[in-house]
Order: structure tokens, then C-alpha cells, then sequence
């Protein structure tokens, strides 16, 4: 018998996210903490999962240690299997030569043979910054179905938002005819959300031919998708409809987060028909002493919180002492805030200190915007951190 | 200075039958999101105990899937790891164990099989942390054949009145067995049911009981051999709760209330349990929690108040629950007040219903009532 898979799923995560600053110092922006339990690459790795896929090859680049001890085997997502499962792919060394990924689609090129040894029928190229549920095999069916060569996964924005994204022009019958990158003047309003399923052959041979012209950039959105489209190949935009986040941004970042707030939250992640699942911590239950109080919060695991927690986010053994006041903000796991802190409007890395009295961020209507600190450091008892500011050293200014 | 561990997951069973009659002692739920077999099983593997055998009776399905492979713990391995030991019967012989000495009767292939020096053995009943290597340590120290581990405990330190095992002690050496059925004023010297001994030691016992029908391991041979053999106390000096009834696994869930008890069972977060995967804990605009521990994927919209919340339990609006136990996927309707409870898996108290016991008598609803 010849072993197959009918789609395998090609994660991108070397992105380096050098927008999040101090998040992603020292890791990739997948690895990146969000809504105090996941990490932004749980939720393509459980989209895949839930829609039957379970061949996965996440590409890494950029810092990829955190990355790769997090998904270790991939026994969190059931993806420890015997045939398929979950695979790190990093550059290598070969015999002619030794490259960095140069682009997208020459990461994808460059593990050709990962995903020729499963001989998919289909493939599944997924980036790791986003944050949505999607039912990927619906839109393989579409592709299916349809005929299609290449299907892309679209979302509708609002017309004044277009022109941020990459922008599919489509017929009525929902095939594409042209592709605007980031245009000024939007000619229609449904945005490529980065999802491409392509069916195999025709993948490897315009990977094969990309590969070979030396003025190519090697990426899917500039090279691969409109060469294909000039050549006659079918391709579609297969709608999505729901949320769909993409965590690029500080302030992305932020509103993803507090989107999990609320009495009904813009998205649900506590849904059981489709569940996010993780690395969990090993830690007891939290802890709300006396002092405590949490009102419209996100709390795990090991807290201890014996001050007061308003509209935030707190991973995994997080501290807050009495009389600490933290709001509207996110705090990640095992850092501790001292004795009358003041945290608002706040994104704080794991294991950072706040020392008693410290004052960090300022109120989102101060329009300074969210105030930053990076992990492992800490804020001096008694100091101060302006709103909108991006620390990744230890604080030692006191107020005045 | 190698060992290995046998763990008896059903014996006391009869501490605790509201909450064994659908499952093992073992399996209890405790503190929020672990079993009661998680702190021996722990205490082994973080004294670098290997191969762990489970030894089971019945009702024994809640456990293996709790347990599983073993590998929360580290021990799904090629080469010893855990090894579930249901009953064994034969054509002679088809009744279930009663005793220790009986249960130990059935595993002996185990037990010959085993190439470590010596074994732990203990009982599910004992929330405590301890070393097993220094334990051992003092058994090789002491020269003894056998060391049994006791805490000193005063009569205001005992929950309820179910019978204490009291050693007489001359230095280490434990000359007297005694079991008192109501505490005495004094300090006691009280077994919390972990044994250490030469492995081969123990195949002797169970080989030898088996020829002369021996049935009771305290009683017919540690007692009976408190002269010819050097039976050996070490004391365990730390945290220690006995689930010796539903009071004591009452009171016991609730000391862990106190921020010292707490943290010394989990501030290393040493404690291994299986993980489950829940989304985190959700807290509404109308939240009060005072002096309680709460475990991940609950919604609390109520309020709570010295009390143990399990996973994914919502509780409503205008609900109030105070110094009770709320287990796994339960549900606490809107304007409910539940005091001094223990609320069993899948319990849903409806909306307006009053409940309530007493800090003595903790009343207790069964697994997936509806009230």
C-alpha cells in the first residue's frame, strides 16, 4: 500500500513580527502569548486538527527555539502520529548549497520533499499570525468542487480598511482576475487573508519555476499567485465569514485580546465543537484572596490575586499583591506586580517584575497609546512608564 | 539506591463512599483540578521513582483515565514506567482482595519481577509531599527491615473520630502498634500509610503469607514482628491532610485555602496532574471572589467565597456560593446560595434554589443531579 495524505498543511511562522517591538525579541511571532493561555500559532495548529488535517510542516526562521520547544512533538494538538503529525522545518544545509528562506514561497520550495513524501493530492499554505476559526476542509471542498487550481481565502473589510490588504478582484462566480497589493483606490473590498490551498501539481511546478527565475522575490503575493493567474490557472477566493484578527500590531495585538472580554465576546474561544487547544501550564487553580477583586477578566491558572483586576488578561501564575490596581490591560505569565502598583492600558512579558508603588502606562483617553515591557525585567519600586512607551530594560527611573 | 512504587488506589475506599461509590479513592477530585493519586504518584516520580505499579479493585475506569499512559508523570516508558495491576483471579481463587497483604497477594509476579533494591509502598489517602529518598536513606541509616512513616498529630489535629494508628516509639524504633478509636490527649504518633522496605524483604512476606494464609500485613506481621525484625518510624514533618472521611476531605480541600498550606503543596509546581485543556476562566461585570480557588475554564458571574471551584463550572448572576466544593461541569443557576456543600461532577442546582450545610456536616450531591 503507498501511504498518502490528501492535504498537507505548510505553517509559515519565521515571520521575525518586528512590529510587536519588545514581544518578539527573542522569539517568533507565533510564539507570541495571547488571550492567557494560547499562543498565536495554536490557533492555525487546532484549525488544522479540527478540519482533519494532520500533516502539518511549520517553516521557522527568525528565533525559533521557543517555538520549537513549544510545539515539541505536537502531543498537545494530537499531531504525535506515526505517519503525518506535526513537523519543525528549519533552513538546512544541503549538498550545493545552504540558504536562508528567502521568501515565502521559497521556504515552501525548499521542503519540496516534506511534502512530496506524504504525495498530497492538495496543499495548505497557512501563515502564523492570525487569530480565527476556520473550518478548512469547507474550503477545500469549494476548491474541490470547483476545479480550482489555487483558492485563497478572502474576507470582506470595511472599504476604508482595503487598502491595508492584499485585494482579490473577482467575477460573480467567485474566480479571480486580478490581484491589487495595497491599492490606494480599492476596487473591491475582500482582502486575502494569506490562506492558499493549491492543488499539489500545480504548486510544485510554479515553485519549480519560480525557483529558477533569478529576478523573482519568491514570495506567494508577488511572484507565485500572479504568475499563475497570468498563466490561465483557475484560481478562486473562497469567502470566510467571521472573526478573523490579524495580531501584527501592538494595538492588534491588544483589541484581539480584549475582544475575549465581555458578556458575549466578539470571539468565543471557550466553544466546545471547536477547541483551541495548547501547551498547558502545570499549575493549580488560581487564587482570589480577600483583598481580591476580578471583574470582566481573563484569569489562569497558578494567579494569585490579592489586589484588584479590572477588564484584563492574565496568563499563567501571574501575582498581583494587595492594594495593585491592574486595567485594561494584558499581563503574561509568571510576572509579579508589588504591593500598590498602578497597571493600566499595559501589555506586560512574561516573568517582569513591578515593584511596589510603580505606576506603568497611562489611560487609553491620555492618547499615548499602550505602554510595552518586554520579559524578565523589572520596574524599580516606586517607577514610572509612560503610556506608549516600549521597554525592554530594566526600569529604574522613580516618579516624581 | 533505586525503587519502585506501588501505589494501592482502592484500599480506604470505605473512608470516603460518597465519593468512592463511582470511583477509586484515587481518583477523587481535590483541590480544583487534581486527583487524590496525584500527590503519591508525584511524590514518587520527583523522588525519581521510575516504575510505578497502580494496584486497582474496582471501579477502577475514572482512574486509568486519569492516569492514562502515565506520561503527565513521565512515566509512559519503554522500560518501566506505570503498570496498572487490576485484580487477578483464578479458577481457585475468584474473590476479589479485601486486605493489603491480599492485594499484594496478586501481584506477586510484579513484585518478582521488579529489579529495584527497594519499594514505596503507600495509599491514596495521604495529601502530603514528600521524599521517598530520604526516607530511604533513613531506612538504610536505621539498618531496618521495615520503616514506616508517621506524623506527630494532637487530638485538636484530628477531623473526625475514624480510628488512628498510634506508634510507641524508643528513638526510632517503633515497640508498640496501637489503634485508638478516639484520639488520645496527648501527641500520637500517626501512620500515614507509606512503607519502606527491601524489595526482597517483601517478596518473602507475600510468599510466605501465601503458604501460611496470612491475610492482614499491619496486624499479622508488622505487629507480630515488632521484636524480631527492626521496624523503624520516620517522621514527615510537612503538610499532611488524611482523607480519613467526607469531613476530612472537606476540611482538607479548604486548608488549602490557607496561602502557607498552599504553597507548600504547590509553589514548585511539582504536583503532576493529567492535563486537560479548558479555555481560561472568564470573570463578568458582577464578580465577587473572596478566599477562593478557581480552576481554569469556569465563568463566575456570582459570587464566591471560601470555597474550591473545579473546571468549567458557570455560575450565574446573583448566585452565592460560599465554603463549598463545586466539581467539574457543574452549574450554579441565577440567584442560587449554596452553603457549606460538596457538589459532585455535573450537578445543576437551578436557578432561586437555597442549599445548605454546616461547616461540621458538609452535605453532599451526588454526580449529575439536578436540584
Amino acid at each position: 500500500m503507498i501511504r498518502k495524505k490528501k492535504c498537507v498543511a505548510m505553517l509559515l511562522a519565521g515571520g521575525q513580527g518586528s512590529r510587536l517591538y519588545a514581544l518578539t525579541n527573542h522569539m517568533a511571532k507565533p510564539a507570541v502569548s495571547f488571550g492567557g493561555k494560547y499562543r498565536i500559532i495554536d490557533f492555525p495548529l487546532s484549525n488544522c486538527v479540527n478540519s482533519g488535517i494532520d500533516t502539518v510542516g511549520v517553516l521557522t526562521q527568525y528565533q525559533p527555539l521557543e517555538l520549537n520547544d513549544y510545539i515539541g512533538n505536537g502531543q498537545p494538538w494530537d499531531l504525535d502520529r506515526a505517519f503525518g503529525g506535526v513537523h519543525i522545518l528549519s533552513p538546512y544545509q544541503a549538498k550545493t548549497s545552504s540558504d536562508w528562506y528567502k521568501g515565502t514561497a521559497n521556504a515552501i520550495y525548499q521542503n519540496m520533499h516534506f511534502m512530496k513524501q506524504f504525495d498530497p493530492d492538495y496543499v495548505l499554505i497557512l501563515s502564523g499570525d492570525h487569530i480565527y476559526k476556520m473550518n478548512y476542509s469547507k474550503m477545500l471542498n469549494y476548491h474541490i468542487l470547483n476545479g480550482s487550481d489555487c483558492t485563497i481565502a478572502a474576507i470582506d473589510v470595511p472599504k476604508e480598511e482595503a487598502s491595508r490588504f492584499g485585494i482579490l478582484n473577482t467575477n460573480p462566480d467567485g474566480t479571480i482576475y486580478e490581484f491589487e497589493e495595497k491599492p490606494k483606490h480599492p476596487k473591491s473590498t475582500l482582502a486575502s487573508m494569506g490562506i492558499y490551498i493549491f492543488t499539489a501539481q500545480k504548486l510544485f511546478k510554479y515553485l519549480e519555476q519560480d525557483s529558477k527565475n533569478p529576478a523573482s522575490s519568491n514570495d506567494f503575493g508577488k511572484d507565485i499567485l500572479p504568475t499563475m493567474l497570468s498563466c490561465g490557472e483557475k484560481m478562486m477566493a473562497f469567502q470566510f465569514e467571521g472573526y478573523w484578527k490579524d495580531v501584527g500590531t501592538i494595538d492588534s495585538l491588544y483589541e484581539a485580546n480584549m475582544d475575549l472580554l465581555g458578556d458575549v465576546p466578539k470571539f468565543d474561544v471557550t466553544d466546545s465543537s471547536w477547541k483551541i487547544q495548547s501547551r498547558s501550564p502545570l499549575a493549580p487553580p488560581h487564587y482570589i484572596g480577600n483583598s481580591g477583586k476580578a471583574s470582566n477578566s481573563i484569569i489562569m491558572s497558578g494567579c494569585e490575586i490579592y489586589g484588584n483586576v479590572e477588564n484584563s488578561v492574565l496568563a499563567s501564575s501571574v501575582i498581583v499583591k494587595k492594594g495593585a490596581t491592574v486595567k485594561n490591560s494584558i499581563i503574561m505569565s509568571d510576572v509579579v506586580i508589588e504591593e500598590n502598583c498602578q497597571i493600566e492600558y499595559s501589555i506586560i512579558d512574561e516573568n517582569t517584575v513591578i515593584c511596589a508603588n510603580a505606576k506603568v502606562g497611562e489611560p487609553k483617553e491620555s492618547g499615548k497609546g499602550i505602554a510595552v515591557l518586554g520579559r524578565n525585567i523589572t520596574v524599580v519600586s516606586g517607577g514610572v512608564v509612560e503610556g506608549g512607551s516600549m521597554v525592554d530594560k530594566d526600569v529604574v527611573k522613580e516618579g516624581k | 539506591m533505586k525503587a519502585v512504587g506501588i501505589i494501592f488506589s482502592n484500599i480506604h475506599d470505605n473512608n470516603v463512599p460518597e465519593l468512592a461509590r463511582i470511583r477509586t479513592l484515587g481518583s477523587i477530585p481535590f483541590a480544583g483540578r487534581y486527583r487524590l493519586i496525584d500527590f503519591p504518584l508525584s511524590n514518587m516520580v520527583n523522588s525519581g521513582i521510575d516504575t510505578v505499579g497502580i494496584i486497582t479493585k474496582n471501579n477502577y475506569q475514572s482512574l486509568m483515565d486519569h492516569v492514562g499512559s502515565g506520561k503527565d508523570w513521565d512515566l509512559a516508558r519503554k522500560d518501566g514506567g506505570l503498570i496498572f495491576l487490576p485484580p487477578f483471579s483464578d479458577l481457585e481463587n475468584d474473590s476479589l482482595y479485601t486486605t493489603r497483604l491480599e492485594a499484594l497477594k496478586g501481584i506477586t509476579s510484579f513484585i518478582f519481577r521488579a529489579d529495584e533494591e527497594y519499594v514505596v509502598m503507600t495509599d491514596c489517602d495521604t495529601v502530603c509531599r514528600i521524599n521517598y529518598n530520604d526516607v530511604i536513606e533513613s531506612h538504610i541509616k536505621n539498618h531496618a527491615d521495615i520503616t514506616l512513616v508517621y506524623k506527630k498529630l494532637n487530638s485538636k489535629d484530628i477531623i473526625d473520630d475514624s480510628a488512628i494508628t498510634d506508634f510507641t516509639l524508643d528513638g526510632d524504633r517503633i515497640t508498640n502498634i496501637s489503634y485508638l478509636s478516639e484520639p488520645k490527649n496527648t501527641e500520637m504518633n500517626v501512620f500515614i500509610n507509606v512503607f519502606v522496605m527491601k524489595k526482597s524483604l517483601l517478596q518473602n512476606i507475600v510468599m510466605d503469607s501465601i503458604s501460611h494464609n496470612k491475610h492482614h500485613f499491619m496486624t499479622e506481621i508488622v505487629a507480630k514482628s515488632l521484636k524480631s525484625m527492626k521496624i523503624m518510624g520516620y517522621e514527615h514533618k510537612g503538610y499532611y491532610m488524611g482523607i480519613t472521611s467526607l469531613l476530612a476531605y472537606y476540611k482538607s480541600n479548604m486548608s488549602i485555602l490557607e496561602g502557607k498550606n498552599r504553597h507548600e503543596l504547590f509553589g514548585d509546581r511539582s504536583v503532576l496532574t493529567k492535563i486537560r485543556d479548558s479555555a481560561p476562566t472568564t470573570y463578568g461585570n458582577s464578580a465577587i471572589v473572596k478566599n477562593s480557588m478557581i480552576a481554569d475554564g469556569c465563568s463566575i458571574e456570582g459570587e464566591v467565597e471560601n470555597s474550591i471551584i473545579f473546571r468549567n463550572v458557570k455560575i450565574a448572576r446573583g448566585a452565592v456560593i460560599k465554603n463549598s466544593i463545586v466539581m467539574q461541569d457543574s452549574v450554579i443557576g441565577e440567584k442560587s446560595s449554596v452553603n457549606c456543600m460538596i457538589l459532585d461532577k455535573n450537578v445543576v442546582i437551578r436557578d432561586k434554589r437555597v442549599l445548605s450545610g454546616s461547616e461540621n456536616h458538609p452535605f453532599y450531591i451526588g454526580k449529575g443531579i439536578m436540584v
